[in-house]
């Protein structure tokens, strides 16, 4: 189980958070504008990188806050992102 | 080069002579500087592909490539459990396919992978589950699939253990019957098609890693690995988990996260469930191996990892409700608990594809679910590595589905979204 650091609240378990996958995707700024393939980068595709990631959580059942957190998907090690 | 017949004689003749006599089931080859076709990835999907390459396209001349050993990956990993009751069309041919394959896989392969037809009950604990059950059996039936559903009082004269009390917190509404179902034994599955692409000339090649793909002007031309540069003018990807990663290698991105999936077993019981038993609504299913452990599997934990390892609580959870639906396993130890590292599309659905690489080829996003589909996948594979076209039962797999809103939604994994 991860122990994970929320701004707000400070170390709490895993069993409280939600993962919000990778961060750092932005909407598109002109939607309008994009083909197909751009929409299906947005959309579906994923570095899904092995060793570091910064990732979106959601402390869900606890003070509701998003926020960004850096892990290493190999070690699970934790870096707070300031 | 045919591999030597196992059969109820050579037990005999090498039992007389103290079992010192049996040959190695396959090579150890050094790897050539180059072949017609090479697939990363020595699991299920990889070596399956490899003798469906030389027995229906005579492609032999072949390597498997594999950083581990055979089957130590995801195929090694998994609760065997064989089904095709899917909700799409697409879906429920391909693996209705599958599983018939499995039923004749043993003499296909001369080899036992004790595929065991048990039947499975999907317990359906809410009024939405059993509308989908109604649909799935309806479209089932239109490829000569069973799939009915029966009462709770069914279930309890098939599976004593579980409780069907109405007052329950999430009482059994009614259930489902899935006679093709079966299990199999997971490594013999990789070894029967080990053995038998050996015998043809395949090379498969351990403890060798894929560490980059060579490209000549958007085509492949080989890989590089840790045992050196290897040419090849087509190459196979399926390394499930890893599959983003090797993609990476060529440049791409794909519509998959990597994330882990537990499972465990029990001590060895008494017989006490001929069935596979599968309860959506509350993420556990379990079959009896015929060593009499119970294999449990649950829902996948919640964030991406390649650490081959899930969260305690995950299994807890699985344990909770596998004891509210059966107190009497209550007492019941458990003996090992692993993971795997899951291959997760969008739409949990696989990807059997040509990619924007020539010569690429994907085998990938099988998910929770890929076992059940070795045979199929591996002779679809086969095909479009040969062909550079996809078989008629892989086409709706393929990587343009996403940009072509053609997306073949299933919600019958353990790690699905429902
Ligand atoms: C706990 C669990 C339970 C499951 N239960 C079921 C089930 O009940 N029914 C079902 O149908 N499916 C189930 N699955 C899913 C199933 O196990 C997989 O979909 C299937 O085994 C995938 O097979 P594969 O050959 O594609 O991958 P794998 O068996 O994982 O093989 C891929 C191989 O690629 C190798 N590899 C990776 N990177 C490289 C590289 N760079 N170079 C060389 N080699 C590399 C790996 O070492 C690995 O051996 C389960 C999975 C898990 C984890
Ligand atoms: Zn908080």
């Amino acid at each position: 189980m991860l122990l994970i650091p929320c701004p707000f609240c400070g170390l709490r378990n895993e069993e409280e958070f939600t993962s919000g996958s990778e961060a750092d995707r932005h909407r598109p700024a002109d939607p309008i504008a994009l083909d197909d393939q751009a929409w299906v980068a947005h959309l579906f595709e994923r570095a899904n990188p092995k060793g570091a990631v910064r990732e979106w959580w959601w402390h869900g059942r606890g003070c509701r806050l998003w926020f960004v957190l850096e892990r290493d998907t190999v070690t699970n090690a934790i870096k707070v992102v300031p | 080069m045919a591999a030597r017949r196992y059969s109820i004689w050579s037990l005999i003749r090498n039992a007389l002579a103290y079992h010192e006599g049996w040959a190695r089931a396959w090579r150890a080859p050094e790897p050539k500087p180059a072949y017609d076709a090479i697939i990363i990835g020595g699991g299920g999907h990889g070596l399956a592909t490899a003798y469906y390459l030389a027995r229906d396209h005579g492609i032999a001349n072949v390597a498997v490539l594999e950083k581990g050993w055979l089957g130590g990956g995801n195929t090694g990993r998994n609760t065997v459990t064989i089904r095709s009751n899917y909700l799409r069309d697409p879906s429920i041919r391909f693996y209705e396919h599958a599983r018939r394959l499995y039923e004749e896989m043993s003499q296909e392969l001369n080899f036992n992978v004790m595929f065991s037809r048990r039947g499975q009950i999907d317990l359906i604990q809410t009024w939405a589950k059993l509308r989908d059950a109604r649909r799935r059996s309806l479209s089932m039936a239109l490829v000569d699939a069973e799939y009915e559903i029966i009462t709770p009082e069914e279930v309890k004269r098939r599976v004593p253990l579980v409780e069907i009390d109405p007052t329950a917190r999430l009482p059994i509404l009614a259930a489902t019957w899935h006679p093709g179902a079966g299990i199999a034994r997971h490594d013999a599955v990789a070894w029967g098609y080990a053995r038998q692409a050996d015998a043809a000339g395949v090379d498969i090649i351990q403890n060798c890693e894929v560490t980059g793909i060579r490209r000549d002007g958007g085509r492949v031309t080989g890989v590089e690995t840790t045992r050196g540069p290897i040419a090849a003018p087509r190459i196979g990807v399926a390394v499930a988990g890893h599959a983003g990663v090797v993609a990476a290698m060529a440049g791409l991105r794909l519509p998959i996260e990597t994330v882990p999936l537990q499972a465990f077993v029990s001590e060895p019981l008494k017989p006490v469930l001929d069935v596979i038993l599968n309860c959506p609504a509350l993420h556990v299913y379990l079959a009896q191996t015929d060593k009499g452990e119970l294999i449990i599997g649950g829902a996948a934990d919640g964030y991406t990892s390649y650490a081959q390892r899930g969260g305690l609580h995950v299994i807890e959870q699985s344990v909770a409700t596998l004891i509210e639906l059966m107190p009497r396993l209550k007492r019941v130890k458990m003996l090992r608990q692993w993971a795997g590292m899951i291959d997760l599309t969008y739409d949990t659905s696989p990807i059997i594809s040509a990619t924007p690489v020539d010569g690429l080829y994907l085998n990938v996003g099988w998910g929770s679910g890929g076992f059940k589909a070795i045979p199929a996948s591996g002779e679809g594979f086969a095909h479009l590595l040969a062909t550079g076209r996809p078989s008629p039962l892989i086409q709706p797999f393929g990587l343009d589905r996403f940009a072509q809103g053609r997306l073949v939604l299933e919600t019958a994994g353990a790690s699905n979204r429902e």
